[in-house]
């Protein structure tokens, strides 16, 4: 029976943002400018690398974009034909991760374990002792726990390196003609010699860092699927529920924040921004009005207030959605919405001074005494001279929002609480953590996947700012004498 | 200097009359107050008798913008725009929406008062603790120990304010037992409460504020007024300490101005966690609690106050560089 899918308008907006991820791919590729300053971003280690775990997060995040609810067996005395669906939207990845997403336990446990955190009262030859129960699905295939786990532990772990490293050495044979086209230095040499030269990071681009990390990424998920066929790897929180994969659907969350948001800025910054910057004079002073007031607001309270609002509209508008998770995914679409028309002030200044120094240059000027129309100069000469600070703006923005959705939640205004998220997750970790004995592990995996996100969000953001803004700040460390190091020219001048 | 003040003053005021007039928009206009006691009383319980009840209590039940049923100036004054909206300019912000709540003006100065023993400690130290690694890190600009400060830094900017707040008090409060976990106690005790707050705080925002200070002295460093300096034969401490952070000053100052409201708004995290009665918990308090006439008040008073620090930022530009003439 066919299920019924479900797009969310969160599902939408990330498809079609991965729509015109691929647009603007393509049009990349054939203006040599664009593809230039592209490869100069890449060129640099780190951002490589930071891509590479972007993607492995975009994927995770692209498969539990994927909604459907399952079609219903038929009950007795259903007219034929007719098919209800279960009210539990699921999603690819939950069908991907079914084994930790319905192998619920009843509390805690710690990771790789097989028996509970907190003890419970059992008989035990007659007796009733205080002890670790055995888990219901974590190590129920051992016998004899005690002399068989860690033989187990090493055996599947093992597995999964060992799957994982075969992954790792595949998508370096995959990757290889990728970066025989992209590279000069490994073009027009043998296989061997382009793997070699590629190994010893002797190419124009740093293909090894981005394998070695692609590499480590197929280790650990190829572990985390070894271990996890039989235990949860992170174990379980309060209600039973795999933290492992928690934290792998709050990522979908920080992505959907991060992405939506600074796209929904977009419009606003970038329309008001160059007519403020073009137009100048009352134009001008009235936009100035509208983004001074909006930012002489402290923003959490502006979100707090926006929120409270958006509550109360859902409360009274209960048709808009048909189950819990269109609700709450309602809400993070709200959430969003409001992040964007709060947060569009910054851009737009900056947009608008880069528009009033354009306007004075030469070819514009031209275009002006050539009799072209306004509109026409802003979308044909304007906008496409600051589309690369929209860019830059867009990229900075990701990690902020992200960091920014974790104290939404704990403030109260963040996303529904039904929703996973890495605010969520922390916000359980503050109570667990003045537990005794400590509960560690909810909050090691927010703060390992969180950081791993927004730790590459801004490496990756680094990189397009050096490479699209050659006024930037140079914010990033420079080894050796060159650029910044007069200091040390100086020295050497005098010891010469 | 008067002239400018006054100007810049009238221009706030416009601009706090738009903050009021968005937030009477989306408080009132967007949701009716029917909608507000809908919420606050929840639940099944709701009956338009208590609505009715509620919006009494609150003074909601008034007519929006003018009142027929009065006479002279009241039809003016005893209105939902006159008293929630008007009167916040004569801040007068009135009762709290909730029943415990009381007088929210009160409220606000008692914590205010504790707010600024948080924040003003953090704003100083946060200003000299950033700008004395930036210094470290300029001055050892191109080896290594620039390239792992910045290092450092990025790492460090990439962990959310939370993770800080938790490891740090289970670290100092619960492991090594150095300080209360949280609470707050007026008096000297105060300090004892406040001291892992402020420094947990200072340790959030280093990396960003360090990478930044750190880049805006590297763009003076290129300058030609560095080189003069150093062809007399200053010394590089010398040059550092009396050149390029002086003048590197003025990014900094504006950039640390921007934090400025948030000395007297108080932090809602840190307050929160710490559990210190500031503004920032009022707030919080506040919107867990739907008490929309406390978010209310505080948008205003945060744009009040944002404003208001703008202009402090400005007068101490002339202070820090004489070159500025405010006119």
């Amino acid at each position: 029976m066919m299920p019924k899918f479900v797009v969310l308008w969160t599902d939408a907006v990330l498809w079609g943002a991965w729509a015109a991820t691929l647009a603007y791919a393509w049009h990349v590729r054939r203006q040599p400018h664009l593809s230039a300053s592209w490869r100069k971003v890449w060129r640099d280690g780190a951002a490589m690398s930071a891509t590479v775990v972007l993607a492995f997060f975009m994927v995770v995040t692209l498969l539990d974009s994927l909604h459907f609810r399952r079609a219903l067996p038929p009950a007795p005395g259903q007219a034929a034909g007719q098919v209800f669906h279960a009210t539990r939207t699921e999603s690819l990845l939950d069908v991907l991760l079914a084994g930790p997403a319905s192998q619920q336990e009843a509390t805690y446990s710690r990771p790789l374990s097989y028996q509970g955190f907190t003890r419970v009262s059992e008989e035990v030859a007659g007796e009733v002792k205080r002890v670790h129960p055995r888990l219901t699905y974590g190590g129920a295939h051992l016998r004899d726990p005690e002399r068989q786990w860690l033989g187990d532990l090493a055996w599947r772990g093992g597995l999964g390196l060992a799957a994982g490293a075969l992954a790792g050495a595949l998508l370096l044979l995959a990757a290889l003609p990728l970066a025989r086209r992209q590279d000069a230095a490994l073009r027009g040499v043998t296989t061997a010699r382009a793997l070699r030269r590629l190994l010893a990071d002797r190419c124009e681009l740093p293909w090894r860092a981005g394998w070695i990390t692609a590499a480590l990424l197929c280790l650990l998920a190829g572990l985390a699927v070894g271990l996890g066929s039989g235990y949860h790897v992170l174990g379980t929180d309060n209600l039973g529920d795999d933290v492992l994969y928690q934290a792998l659907k709050s990522v979908r969350t920080a992505f959907v924040i991060g992405t939506m948001a600074s796209v929904a800025t977009l419009p606003f910054a970038i329309a008001l921004g160059i007519l403020a910057g073009w137009y100048r004079g009352w134009v001008d002073e009235l936009i100035q009005y509208l983004y001074t007031v909006l930012s002489s607001v402290p923003n959490v309270l502006l979100i707090a207030a926006c929120v409270l609002m958006v509550q109360v509209f859902l409360d009274k508008h209960p048709e808009l959605f048909e189950t819990g998770a269109e609700r709450a995914d309602l809400k993070i679409f709200m959430l969003c919405l409001i992040l964007g028309l709060t947060g569009w002030a910054g851009l737009c200044r900056l947009l608008r001074g880069e528009t009033l120094k354009l306007r004075e240059l030469d070819y514009v000027q031209a275009a002006t005494a050539f009799g072209v129309g306004s509109l026409r100069i802003m979308h044909r000469h304007i906008l496409p001279n600051v589309v690369h600070l929209v860019l830059i703006n867009t990229v900075l923005d990701f990690s902020a929002l992200i960091l920014y959705e974790a104290v939404l939640s704990y403030v109260g205004v963040g996303v529904d609480p039904s929703t996973n998220s890495f605010g969520g997750m922390i916000n359980m970790g503050r109570d667990e953590m003045s537990r005794d004995p400590l509960v560690w592990w909810s909050f090691s995996a927010a703060f390992v996947f969180m950081v791993a996100l927004v730790l590459a969000a801004n490496l990756f953001a680094d990189g397009v700012r050096d490479a699209f803004d050659p006024r930037a700040r140079n914010l990033r460390p420079r080894l050796g004498p060159g650029r910044g190091g007069a200091r040390r020219a100086g020295v050497k001048g005098e010891a010469a | 200097m008067l002239r400018y003040l006054l100007r810049r003053l009238a221009y706030g005021f416009t601009i706090l009359l738009g903050v009021n007039l968005l937030t009477f928009v989306l408080f009132f206009q967007v949701n009716t107050p029917d909608d507000m006691a809908r919420l606050n009383i929840g639940g099944k319980r709701v009956t338009p008798e208590l609505i009715a009840k509620w919006k009494v209590e609150r003074g909601y039940d008034k007519p929006m913008y003018w009142n027929q049923a009065r006479e002279g100036s009241d039809k003016l004054t005893q209105t939902i725009f006159w008293e929630r909206s008007v009167s916040l300019f004569a801040l007068d912000f009135g009762r709290a929406d909730s029943e415990s709540a009381g007088d929210i003006g009160a409220e606000v100065a008692k914590r205010m008062a504790v707010s600024l023993q948080l924040a003003l400690p953090v704003f100083l130290l946060q200003l000299i603790a950033s700008t004395v690694f930036a210094l470290v890190l300029v001055f050892f600009r191109g080896t290594r120990i620039d390239f792992w400060g910045v290092v450092l830094c990025v790492v460090m900017l990439s962990i959310s304010a939370l993770f800080y707040i938790v490891i740090g008090q289970y670290l100092f409060a619960r492991v090594l037992k150095l300080v209360p976990v949280s609470g707050y106690a007026g008096g000297l005790t105060a300090a004892k409460f406040l001291i892992l707050p402020v420094l947990l705080s200072l340790l959030s925002r280093l990396g960003t504020e360090a990478r930044l200070y750190r880049a805006m002295m590297l763009e003076e460093i290129g300058k030609d007024y560095v080189r003069t300096a150093r062809a007399k034969g200053l010394s590089e401490a010398i040059v550092l300490g009396r050149h390029v952070l002086r003048n590197a000053l003025i990014p900094i100052l504006t950039s640390a101005g921007g934090y400025l409201p948030y000395v007297f708004l108080g932090s809602l995290v840190f307050e929160s966690f710490f559990a210190i009665p500031g503004l920032g918990s009022y707030v919080i308090d506040a919107i867990s609690g739907q008490d929309f006439a406390i978010v209310r008040t505080m948008v205003f008073l945060g744009s009040l106050l944002y404003i208001l620090s703008y202009i402090l930022v400005d007068l101490a530009y002339s202070w820090v560089d004489p070159r500025v003439r405010l006119a």
